[in-house]
């Protein structure tokens, strides 16, 4: 249960005065997520990471590729064939002030819930689901029951958010920014929060920009740059030894409270970078990352067991340095 | 000593009465030392920060004093603060996109704002222009309109904007949050150039973010529910703090290399008081695994080392 692939997944926005450009926002992305398992989704502002989370809750098309939820594509579902669909894969998003309507008492959305898709079941024993899946996210159900929203503070209101999707008995969240609006000292019970989960069976994409809540909560990573993915793998493997140019920058760009890299591993990146080397080329030499993946073109070199590196300069100007008649560009 | 506040008391006035958001705090500012300003939402951070420039319509000026380079400050009086404002202390805010006018060049706006002062533009743009190039933006940068320059540029050009007059004290608020990490470096880099090129004498860095004043700041403030709680230089601050409150801030926040798996952070149960009507005493009081009677007094902010400043009954 619970198996979600993303297959060369592709978004094209219209964009300009009468939508005459366009904005090629997620290319070709592809990517498995098992049950059980957090995923982060790590880039930085307008990498295309919200989009890609947006694709998945089916809250904006697929401009091409498959998105495939325990096999069935559910890319090309519409109106009322997609809420079998929603009561299995639900989201939580950055703001959870904004989430809530301030007219209306915070417990509304369980209400709204059942309204739309547990009609059948009588009231008192929604009232007992209810506070257990306020109990498995470690609420005070008499603190947070009958309350408006600016009687809680982000922390709890981001809590209710979860057990909301909870109660639907989802497998799937999609966790986009969720923390970065709380306190530093709530932060981290949330996303304990969804380590507990997760041991419950729960899959997890963990969207974020921060390298530090990814790599603390995560099983797996994957980078993404200007829509592309341009490294991903075993979360250890990525932090401890990233492999593309653009994650090792970021990695060095993340203030820090103590300095935990391996000192050889960046050695050999600054002889990497000293030489100009391409990891990808040094595999693919005739390869183009930029061409759609196929099996005589992958985009993508495995370095180790499931940790994959696109070239070193995909989409930036001039080309991969190794291979710049090839590529074509 | 640069900057010298004793016992500041800014109170927010509200229908349900005063909001207590700076509550009595006395500290120091050395010459050339840049002051991280620590602590979570709501604890007085920017009240703090925003005292020191300009009280808003809802601040009030209750008690204690502010004195820079032995001058002391008339922060009650708005008219009178001009002489200071931009000459001697000056501010850079978060969100320096809505700092620019959105329909004048960078050029134009900046000639206005700083003929605005008095000052003839003439006199003062080749050393714009030059420390412009200094945090590596481009000669052209004046030409262009806000819209077309990146956040972290547009920051760096606010914060070259808001010191070329080489005021004493800069207050910089939140200026790295809004910003992508690789962005946010840039910016710190240039934060501290400033103090380097020696054009602040001094800088209070308001953020919530542990991480980034390791890199910038040479002490660390951290502040909780209006009160200070700890003052230290920032090694001893990361390395060995002593206030309850800033240990279990820095033992809550997760870093690269750590991981959920191997090791469980926690982090701080409860939420920070209301300040409409804090509670009696220390302010963490009620979050706190060491309180006992003894903290139903406030505790004093005391120096406990040379430059280590603690408010905590159990400190020795």
């Amino acid at each position: 249960m619970g198996k979600l692939e993303l297959q060369h997944v592709n978004k094209v926005y219209r964009v300009g005065t009468f939508g005459g450009d366009s904005l090629h926002a997620v290319k070709d992305v592809s990517l498995t997520a098992e049950p059980g398992q957090i995923i982060s989704l790590i880039g930085e502002s307008g990498s295309g990471k919200s989009t890609l989370g947006k694709m998945i809750l089916r809250l904006t098309g697929i401009t091409s590729g498959r998105i495939l939820y325990d096999g069935a594509n559910v890319a090309a579902l519409k109106g009322k064939e997609l809420k079998p669909y929603q009561a299995k894969v639900q989201g939580v998003f950055q703001d959870p002030f904004s989430s809530y309507n301030p007219i209306f008492k915070a417990d509304r959305v369980f209400r709204m819930v059942k309204d739309s898709f547990y009609g059948g079941v009588a009231q008192s024993e929604w009232e007992g689901r209810v506070e257990q899946a306020l109990q498995g996210v470690a609420l005070d159900p008499e603190a947070c029951l009958n309350k408006y929203p600016h009687q809680l503070s982000g922390g709890q209101l981001q809590r209710m958010l979860v057990a909301r999707a909870l109660l639907m008995e989802v497998e799937f969240l999609v966790a986009d920014e969720i923390i970065s609006m709380l306190d530093a000292s709530t932060r981290v019970d949330v996303l304990n929060l969804l380590g507990d989960l997760k041991a419950g069976g729960l899959g997890v994409l963990f969207v974020t920009h921060d390298l530090s809540l990814g790599n603390y909560i995560s099983d797996s990573a994957v980078i993404l740059r200007k829509g592309r993915i341009v490294e991903q793998g075993p979360t250890q493997a990525v932090f401890d030894r990233p492999a593309h140019p653009y994650t090792q920058m970021l990695l060095e760009s993340v203030p820090a409270l103590h300095d935990a890299r391996d000192p050889e591993h960046w050695r050999e990146v600054a002889a990497a970078r000293e030489r100009g080397s391409c990891i990808y080329h040094e595999h693919y030499p005739d390869a183009n990352a930029i061409a759609p993946a196929t099996e005589e073109n992958p985009i993508m070199a495995e370095v180790e067991p499931g940790h994959l590196v696109t070239c070193a300069t995909v989409d930036e100007d001039g080309g991969c340095i190794q291979n710049q008649p090839v590529a074509g560009r | 000593m640069s900057v010298r506040v004793d016992d500041l008391k800014v109170y927010y006035s509200t229908l349900a009465g005063d909001v207590r958001a700076l509550d009595g705090v006395t500290f120091e500012i050395a010459d050339g030392e840049i002051m991280g300003l620590a602590g979570e939402s709501g604890c007085g951070k920017t009240t703090l920060g925003n005292s020191l420039v300009r009280l808003d319509g809802r601040m009030r000026h209750v008690g204690g004093s502010v004195e820079l380079d032995g001058r002391e400050l008339p922060i009650a009086d708005s008219r009178a603060m001009d002489e200071f404002r931009y000459h001697s202390i000056s501010v850079v805010p978060q969100y320096a996109m809505s700092a620019m006018n959105p329909t004048r060049k960078i050029g134009v706006m900046s000639k206005e704002l700083i003929e605005s002062r008095g000052i003839k533009y003439q006199t003062v743009k080749e050393e714009y222009e030059k420390r412009l190039r200094m945090v590596g933006l481009r000669d052209g940068v004046l030409d262009l309109y806000p819209m077309e320059l990146s956040g972290g540029m547009k920051q760096r050009v606010v914060m070259v904007l808001s010191t070329v007059l080489d005021p004493s004290l800069l207050v910089a608020d939140e200026i790295t949050s809004a910003l992508d990490v690789s962005t946010q470096k840039a910016v710190a880099e240039a934060l501290v150039g400033l103090r380097d090129n020696e054009f602040v004498k001094s800088m209070i860095v308001i953020t919530h973010d542990l991480s980034i004043l390791h890199e910038v700041a040479d002490t660390i403030m951290v502040m909780y529910a209006g009160h200070l709680a700890e003052k230290a230089p920032t090694e001893v601050i990361i390395g060995g703090p002593r206030h309850p409150y800033t240990r279990m801030l820095i033992d809550s926040l997760p870093e690269v290399g750590v991981r959920f798996e191997e090791k469980r952070l926690a982090g701080i149960p409860g939420k920070p008081p209301s300040l409409l009507d804090p509670p009696r005493g220390c302010r963490f009081r009620a979050r706190c695994p060491l309180a006992d009677e003894q903290c139903t007094e406030q505790p004093p902010f005391v120096e406990i080392e040379p430059g280590h400043q603690v408010a905590c009954w159990k400190v020795e």
